[in-house]
């Protein structure tokens, strides 16, 4: 990491995990003070996961996200404004305010969507890589899940098949420790959750999910490996889910210093001891995301709400032939 | 006109949209080299090979969400789950991912696939290879549903299915798969069945049925007798329950005063009470006796062939329910 390549490599991933946690925590302020409806699931803590695995990808390649999926789409270049705005169930957000934060989708930055259901993203996901196959194209889809979708039904049938027919896809669990409120350590026996690889008979690899390299270098042998047709990988990232599971959970069944021991590993943090990026730099790259944000806060408050006579539209597609 | 097995429909219809466009594939169970589980889809795997006549695992959340991934990326998946029965283990793939995921974009990601799977009451498969669970499809905003009765419906709708830009559920009969129905010739000009059509096939003055599947077959026969007595029944053909085309029913109904409601699926939530009530403000003054119905009743399908003939609504139960409207 000494090129200058490499160096706007690390100044975008220290600009987009910045990004991730600037936004996740005006999302909370929305929520705090009523402003944002519904669910606030944040992704504090958790964003050098998805920085380091979508600096990987092409334009071309494919994303699947979750309910916690803010930092996915931000990572894959989502229009912060649309994001803002959906969230607060606008008009000019992504859906029109139909979708909410648990359901933004852009196909044109192959963002095949978050999702309310854990676990529902995985197959989904897995036909998409199957398409790419099919159209002999060689994109690749990154498949983010939690730790609770890795005990979902859908978790094994999806690895089974896409290990059965070498499909491109890359299966990301970010383990951040909890489903929920539940402690993955009390619901599961083997807790190192990358060797369930073996029993597709695919790689698997567990990297430290708060180091944006580790996840970066991880990720990058698996995109390669399924672009070139060696099927798909297992990584799980170990990270930490700062706040609670959502904007109502306090997170009080935390072991007493879990979260300090998080804390001080931070993955901004651990990047900005590593001193990839000189003070100065930093700085500028603060005041550029700050900007960012400001600005999609403000489009996002300034947008109206949906009108009444949009409610029914959309149940089907109106948008012509599709291809 | 010439006769063809229902079976042989269907892989008429698979084969012609496949020969169309090569973004249509075939996935699911035993859809690869068997040919289909009543070899509907005999000779296409030989045809069109692996990639597109794709056997799957028993996974069914795994194979219909797989097919919402492909149609999100271009391509036209047609997904075969064997039985209704089985569409519950993968719910949710199909009513909250394939069925809402237009709307939850707000529009802007259509999910053109295909669900085709199976009911049939009559074959001894008991409670969990039998059921009709066209009113909880039916139930979901997003999903539209196809039931054809006959070969040429079959594939007329799954034709009309593979190229709709949303999610289709074609729900076959597998009592009909072995049977011979009449079929237009080959090299006629292609039939297009619309989906939200109803079909009258027998007309009539003094009563009105309405029913989908196998027990349209069932009613025609029974209104064939009764025209012999001179008493007309007008028995129409849903084709689709979603969309539902209520002004067929409506226009019947208003002509003939009498509606009954003829159905495979339980009786009560099922689409029978449905109907009666989505048409009521429309024909309330019309009608000379109370809308009624004839479903399978409240209890899960039973093995023994002496139990389960109690269930189906046969022409017998036909019979007796439009004498006590007449």
């Amino acid at each position: 990491m000494q090129t200058e390549e490499s160096k706007s490599l690390l100044r975008a991933m220290y600009a987009n995990m910045l990004r991730i946690r600037r936004f996740e925590e005006e999302v909370f302020e929305f929520y705090k003070c009523g402003k944002m409806p519904g669910l606030a699931h944040l992704y504090i803590g958790e964003e050098a996961v998805a920085t380091g695995a979508c600096a990987v990808l092409r334009a071309d390649d494919y994303v699947s996200s979750t309910h916690r999926g803010h930092g996915h789409l931000i990572a894959r270049g989502a229009d912060l404004r649309k994001m803002m705005a959906e969230i607060l169930g606008r008009q000019d957000g992504y859906c029109h305010g139909k979708g909410g934060s648990m359901h933004i989708m852009d196909m044109s930055l192959g963002i095949l969507g978050a999702n309310g259901i854990v676990g529902g993203g995985i197959p989904i996901a897995t036909g998409a890589a199957y398409s790419c196959r099919y159209r002999g194209t060689d994109q690749v889809v990154l498949c983010f899940f939690g730790d609770g979708a890795s005990n979902e039904g859908t978790f094994h049938e999806s690895l089974n098949m896409a290990a059965a027919w070498d499909l491109p896809v890359v299966y990301i669990i970010e383990n951040n420790q909890y489903g929920i409120t539940v402690n993955i350590n009390r619901v599961t026996r083997e807790h190192d959750l990358s060797k369930r690889a073996a029993a597709y008979g695919i790689d698997g690899v567990s990297v430290d999910g708060n180091d944006v390299l580790a996840v970066y270098h991880a990720v990058e042998k698996a995109v390669d490996n399924a672009r070139a047709g060696k099927g798909p990988t297992l990584i799980e990232c170990r990270t930490y889910r700062q706040h609670g599971h959502n904007g109502n959970d306090n997170g009080a069944y935390r072991a007493a210093g879990e979260l300090e021991h998080w804390l001080s590993r931070d993955p901004i943090l651990l990047f900005e001891q590593k001193d990839y990026l000189d003070p100065e730099e930093r700085e500028n790259v603060r005041a550029q995301v700050e900007a960012e944000i400001r600005d999609a806060c403000e489009f996002a408050r300034n947008s109206p709400e949906p009108a009444p006579e949009t409610l029914m539209e959309g149940i089907f597609y109106e948008g012509g032939e599709h291809r | 006109m010439r006769t063809v097995y229902y079976r042989d429909a269907v892989r008429e219809a698979i084969d012609e949209e496949m020969a169309r466009d090569p973004s249509v594939l075939v996935l699911g169970e035993d859809m690869g080299p068997n040919g289909g589980t009543w070899k509907e889809t005999r000779g296409l795997w030989e045809k069109y090979g692996d990639l597109r006549m794709k056997d799957t695992p028993i996974s069914e959340s795994g194979f219909v969400g797989m097919s919402v991934g492909m149609a999100l990326t271009g391509l036209r998946p047609v997904a075969k789950v064997m039985f209704s029965d089985f569409m519950l283990v993968a719910m949710d793939q199909i009513a909250n991912q394939m069925a809402k995921i237009t709307y939850m974009s707000g529009g802007q990601m259509p999910v053109p696939m295909v669900l085709r799977t199976t009911i049939g009451l009559g074959r001894s498969s008991a409670a969990q290879h039998s059921q009709n669970l066209n009113a909880v499809i039916a139930h979901f905003p997003g999903l539209k549903i196809a039931v054809p009765s006959n070969a040429r419906t079959a594939k007329g709708l799954l034709k009309t299915a593979i190229r709709d830009n949303d999610p289709v559920i074609v729900v076959e009969n597998r009592l009909h798969y072995g049977r011979q129905f009449e079929l237009p010739d080959e090299g006629e000009e292609e039939e297009l069945i619309p989906l939200g059509k109803a079909a009258v096939l027998h007309e009539g003055a003094d009563l009105t049925v309405v029913s989908c599947s196998e027990p349209v077959n069932t009613c025609l026969r029974v209104a064939a007798e009764f025209e012999k007595d001179g008493i007309g029944i007008e028995v129409i053909d849903l084709q689709s329950i979603r969309p539902l085309d209520r002004e067929t029913i409506i226009r019947s109904v208003k002509k003939t005063g009498r509606l009954l409601l003829v159905d495979e699926g339980y009786t009560s939530f099922g689409i029978t009470g449905e109907i009666a009530l989505s048409i009521m403000p429309d024909v309330f003054y019309d009608l000379d006796a109370p809308i009624m119905r004839l479903c399978s009743p409240d209890v899960p399908v039973p093995f023994s062939p002496a139990l389960e003939k109690l269930i189906i609504p046969d022409e017998n139960r036909i019979r007796e329910a439009i004498r006590k409207m007449l």
